[in-house]
């Protein structure tokens, strides 16, 4: 039986155990983001945020799931039973699986494939399912219109943030998370391509259904929207979901345009540094714009937030597409073969 | 190594499952999110085959894109399922002559490669080395087949102007905002300061 244990079982062990390294820590970010969030939103209105729990509050992410865990499931008469608890569960999955092929640091991911990029755009575009099926499932008439307007909008923020991932793909040459990362070595992304770069951001926005675009939750005319016959942990589930595409979210736009896991200068005291330590200051960086933007900006019209999107981001993505690949052609700029 | 034969299975397995239930469920929303999973399935054995790239467009276009505006249509119809399982005996015999004439159709394709031996380099073209999936189907579709390329987005292009200039209505006394007006409008244009002396009245 040494076969079997060379052959399967201990490239299996070793498998879920990198799988487990990478999920782990991403759930107690997940956690500790939500309090994050509550602790910048507090100093940004002037208030201390949660602080009872532990030093700092810092108990506070692991009472909420404890709440969570011990409150009822309610699952709605009228709801059509079996979607109604796939759905929380999709979308849970969902921002996990995507992690599969990013690039901690230098050589540290879980499936370094040729197409990472497209994995990750095809799995943030199934993210919508979540929500439709959660609205759809849950038999009334709010549920119903949040998910009918998350599909629509994560659909028409897809378009955007694919040719702007175009753009990027062809200054790289290469569809794999580690080469465009590396491809950013001497210069990162978001300097020669920063009109991209923000609006790449703000589809993010859009796309994980966050402030100023959260229109299928839209607290005050939805009242939660396609969340609103969820309750303990299928909401839960819910949250989690929506934070950890937050923190994807965060690593796609630095994988795409701050340079991954390089540090900002090549130079010594930089170096010291480990890549993943920079990777995650970028994407707390980007986190911290998340909040910011929450705290600050009111939340969009449904037809400005459409209006936004096909008539200003997808013919300004398009024409910086053609500019790139003009550019490249041009002046002979083409990326080194791979 | 048996694990992609077990892969092979499972995906192949569910593929066919999902595809029957999608004929066979109740409830039209359920038999397109079968057709979701039958779809996603697909991709795994395209992966499977070594074909990754188009595992993920497939993933991308039709699970992403094509079945969410599916699933958004049927959601939205109002289907009375008692009248719609009426009709099913009725239609059956188109339905499996349809499928029985797909099904001699492909044992045809397939056929083809035992029948005529010279056939059998056709069957299985596999990507040079070091190239990879993404770079050999650009080379091939920018280069060989650019013009037959370029002509299929020209007629999904006709199709699209077509469907909206179908669909669109323009309805008489919308008001539209204009954000260009609205940001460059100036103080002056909308406010006037009086003095407005008391007793008197602006």
């Amino acid at each position: 039986m040494v076969s079997f244990w060379d052959g399967y079982l201990w490239p299996g062990i070793v498998i879920v155990a990198q799988c487990v390294a990478l999920i782990v820590p991403l759930l107690i970010a997940v956690a500790y983001l939500t309090l994050f969030e509550r602790k910048v939103m507090a100093a940004m209105m002037l208030r201390r945020g949660p602080n009872v729990v532990g030093a700092f509050g810092l108990l506070q992410p692991f009472a909420d799931g404890l709440k969570f865990l011990v409150k009822e499931t309610v699952i709605p008469a009228g709801a059509n039973k079996v979607v109604f608890l796939i759905a929380p569960m999709l979308t849970f999955v969902l921002a996990m699986i995507a992690w599969a092929v990013i690039p901690v640091s230098a050589g540290v991911v879980l499936s370094d494939i040729n197409v990472g990029v497209l994995y990750l755009f095809a799995i943030s575009s199934l993210g919508v399912y979540g929500i439709i099926m959660a609205g759809w499932a849950s038999n009334s008439r709010y549920a119903f219109l949040g998910a009918l307007r998350s599909s629509a909008q994560m659909v028409s923020y897809e378009v955007s943030m694919g040719f702007i991932i175009i753009t990027v793909l062809l200054c790289v040459g290469s569809l794999n998370m580690s080469k465009i990362v590396e491809a950013q070595r001497d210069l990162w992304f978001a300097i020669p391509l920063f009109p991209m770069f923000v609006i790449f951001f703000i589809s993010t926005l859009a796309e994980t259904n966050r402030h100023p675009f959260d229109l299928p939750e839209a607290e005050s005319e939805l009242v939660a929207g396609y969340q609103i016959e969820y309750s303990a942990f299928a909401f839960a589930l819910f949250m989690l979901g929506e934070y950890a595409n937050m923190i994807l979210m965060s690593a796609f736009t630095a994988i795409l345009f701050l340079g991954g896991w390089l540090p900002p200068l090549d130079i010594a005291p930089f170096n010291w540094i480990p890549g993943f330590v920079w990777f995650a200051i970028k994407i707390v960086i980007l986190l911290f714009v998340f909040i910011w933007v929450r705290a600050t900006l009111p939340r969009y019209r449904y037809d400005q937030l459409m209006r936004i999107g096909w008539k200003f981001f997808l013919p300004l993505s398009l024409l910086w597409v053609v500019l790139t690949a003009s550019a490249i052609v041009a002046f002979g700029w083409y990326p080194s073969k791979a | 190594m048996i694990i992609p034969e077990i892969a092979f299975y499972l995906f192949s397995v569910v593929a066919i499952a999902s595809a029957f239930m999608v004929v066979a469920a109740r409830n039209p929303v359920h038999s397109v999110l079968f057709l979701i999973l039958t779809f996603f399935n697909a991709a795994g054995l395209f992966v499977l085959l070594g074909a990754e790239f188009l595992a993920m467009i497939l993933v991308i276009v039709y699970v992403g894109a094509v079945a969410v505006l599916f699933l958004f249509v049927v959601m939205m119809l109002d289907i009375n399922f008692v009248e719609l399982r009426q009709g099913f005996l009725q239609y059956m015999p188109v339905g499996v002559a349809i499928g029985i004439v797909l099904l001699i159709e492909l044992v045809f394709v397939l056929g083809t490669w035992v029948i005529v031996p010279e056939a059998k380099v056709f069957a299985e073209a596999p990507p040079p080395a070091n190239v990879t999936n993404t770079h050999a189907l650009g080379q091939i579709l920018y280069t060989e087949y650019v013009y037959l390329f370029q002509a299929a987005g020209l007629v999904l292009l006709v199709a699209m102007v077509g469907a909206i200039v179908l669909t669109l209505r323009t309805r008489e006394g919308v008001r539209r905002q204009s954000a260009f007006a609205q940001t460059h409008r100036r103080r002056e244009d909308a406010i006037e300061i009086k003095k407005v002396l008391p007793g008197q009245g602006a």
